[in-house]
């Protein structure tokens, strides 16, 4: 497995400057509402990537298509296109559940299984069939890349919700980092964390993205600038009947996107005057 | 001259709780526990009758009574082998098929492999076979089961003959029709709770597990229905308590024969079902040893329920 895994990442430094995703004139609908229009970005390997603005602007919505969780609602479809890499990640012989296992994922309400917290690290390699030959290890180095080991390996028999809500959200990123994915997408995790446990949960972002390219979806402007390399601001509009629309107002450098942004909604939103 | 009214400590205190206030807090608690004392002493007082009634035959019996197979009113011997394995192994039938059918339609009805419009007059028809009364399923099973069982109870005879369980040649009513019926009328139960218990399941969870990428079929064996388990198992317990005392359909398709044989095409009989057929017409001895009958029945089913609460309280995740 090891000289395999070599070969990958020997194979991803040499395309190490391609976009991880990029999207073409991506629009998403629910059923007849159009939810998000017209983005066109890439998002780059080995950084952090923000995306920031209000609610409703289909920050989420538009996450969720890059591991194709928004196959789980059934009016989802969307027109553009999508790219992991070079391949187009909604054609028709794309797997989903290959794709989400090379794109992991952390949630805003932090969900662990009402498993034992060594079963909800060893879950993720049983179900993708990684050929593990120490599954002890496997389980002590996802929760120490989390920062969680010191304080849960005296009980990694206990349930994976008797931890506190911070505890849970790092036992979450310790399990979508187990299958030793490519990207982890996070839809505002930190949003139900209190301060200390958000700065944990912030340290260890800067940590993964040696190894990890990270799109974090986030309410909270000083945790884009804390930890985002890029940042795109996206804000929502009313169409002509009467609907709101989520689109990419402005996407870049996290530090110009707050300092010198080129649109007045963006500068707007960063200060705090919002709309 | 006196204090203005906001120095005044009395004014400004929070008013204190009126008496009457107090009162009805207490009177509604007092009348709540008087409910909940009364249900359980219920329970206790039938359990008491239904010794004292029963014992007569325990004194004459004791112990025997279970595992011998007599039951002759002329001679005023009874033994209750019989039913007790006539509704043991008719309430086991039951349970073998309408599980992984009831279970299996609960996950079925609980994903959206249907649309909704579809799946919940579904779900709706599924628990309205609960509303149908037991003797309609009874004369139901005289008219259609027994005769559409025939082929397939002279098959498995045919085929299957030397397997103890298939000794004897169908006849028609039987341990078999009698199982499959308790079959249709506990699955309601075991799809309704197991459905509901499912259904209820933080949709989190299954995010949580398509997103590390499992397919739904893992993410239902091994996340959801671990999840629901305490509601599928206490919902298949509640089920087999149906199964262990329902009286008229079985009285009706199990052939109420008294003695001994292990075969399931043969006709049995079941505790409520005798009791159903001898309690009218019997007197003396022959009562107490109904009521002992129906003590085993008693503890039978509170060693069920006793299980599942156990079962329940070992595997409830949250």
């Amino acid at each position: 497995m090891n000289s395999s895994h070599t070969a990958e990442s020997n194979a991803q430094d040499q395309k190490s400057k391609e976009p991880v995703f990029r999207t073409e004139d991506l629009n998403i609908y629910y059923g007849d509402f159009l939810a998000v229009r017209g983005v066109s970005m890439e998002i780059q390997p080995r950084k952090i990537t923000a995306f920031i603005g209000p609610s409703g602007c289909g920050k989420s919505t538009l996450l969720r298509c890059f591991n194709r969780l928004n196959d789980l609602i059934p009016s989802f479809h969307l027109k553009g296109k999508a790219y992991y890499h070079d391949q187009d990640l909604f054609a028709d012989d794309v797997d989903p559940v290959a794709v989400r296992r090379r794109i992991g994922m952390v949630f805003q309400q932090p969900n662990p299984f009402p498993k034992s917290i060594y079963n909800n690290i060893a879950y993720g390699a049983r179900v993708t069939g990684m050929q593990i030959d120490d599954m002890d290890e496997l389980v002590e180095k996802s929760l120490r890349q989390a920062a969680l080991w010191d304080e849960v390996k005296d009980k990694l028999g206990a349930n994976g919700l008797s931890l506190s809500g911070g505890q849970q959200q790092r036992l979450c990123i310790a399990r979508a980092i187990s299958t030793t994915p490519d990207v982890i997408l996070m839809d505002e995790p930190c949003s139900s964390l209190d301060p200390i446990s958000t700065l944990k949960v912030e340290d260890l972002l800067q940590e993964l993205t040696n190894d990890y390219t990270i799109v974090i979806v986030t309410h909270n402007m000083q945790q884009a600038t804390r930890v985002a390399d890029e940042t795109a601001f996206f804000n929502a509009e009313a169409s002509d009947d009467g609907k709101r629309y989520g689109f990419l107002v402005e996407y870049g450098p996290t530090e110009r996107i707050f300092s010198q942004p080129q649109e007045e909604s963006t500068q707007r939103y960063v200060s705090g005057r919002f709309g | 001259m006196t204090a203005p009214a906001y120095n005044d400590s009395s004014q400004a205190a929070i008013p204190a709780r009126s008496g009457q206030s107090k009162w009805l807090d207490r009177g509604f608690r007092i009348v709540t526990q008087g409910f909940a004392l009364a249900v359980a002493a219920v329970l206790v007082i039938i359990g008491i009758q239904v010794t004292i009634n029963a014992w007569p035959a325990i004194r004459e019996f004791g112990l025997s009574f279970i595992y011998t197979s007599a039951w002759n009113p002329v001679e005023s011997v009874y033994g209750a082998l019989p039913m007790i394995y006539g509704t043991l192994v008719s309430s086991f039938i039951a349970l073998l098929l309408a599980f992984p059918l009831g279970v299996g339609t609960a996950i079925f009805l609980s994903e959206d492999f249907l649309p909704a419009k579809i799946r919940t007059p579904l779900a709706f028809m599924v628990e309205l076979l609960a509303a149908i009364p037991s003797v309609v399923y009874g004369l139901w099973g005289i008219y259609v089961l027994i005769p559409f069982l025939k082929p397939i109870g002279g098959w498995l005879h045919d085929t299957l003959g030397w397997f103890p369980l298939f000794r004897t040649d169908y006849i028609g009513p039987g341990m078999l029709p009698a199982g499959i019926i308790l079959t249709v009328m506990i699955l309601p139960v075991i799809t309704a709770i197991s459905r509901d218990s499912l259904t209820s399941l933080p949709p989190s969870l299954r995010q949580a597990s398509m997103g590390m990428g499992a397919t739904r079929w893992t993410t239902i064996f091994r996340v959801l229905i671990p999840a629901g388990i305490s509601g599928i198992i206490g919902g298949t317990m509640l089920a087999l308590g149906r199964a262990l005392g329902e009286t008229m359909a079985v009285t009706l398709l199990i052939g109420n024969s008294n003695n001994f044989n292990i075969s399931i095409l043969a006709p049995a009989n079941t505790i409520a079902s005798l009791m159903a057929n001898q309690f009218a017409e019997a007197s003396g001895l022959q009562v107490a040893a109904l009521m002992y009958a129906g003590l085993v029945l008693f503890l039978m089913t509170l060693i069920v329920n006793v299980l599942a609460e156990l079962i329940i309280r070992k595997l409830k995740p949250y």
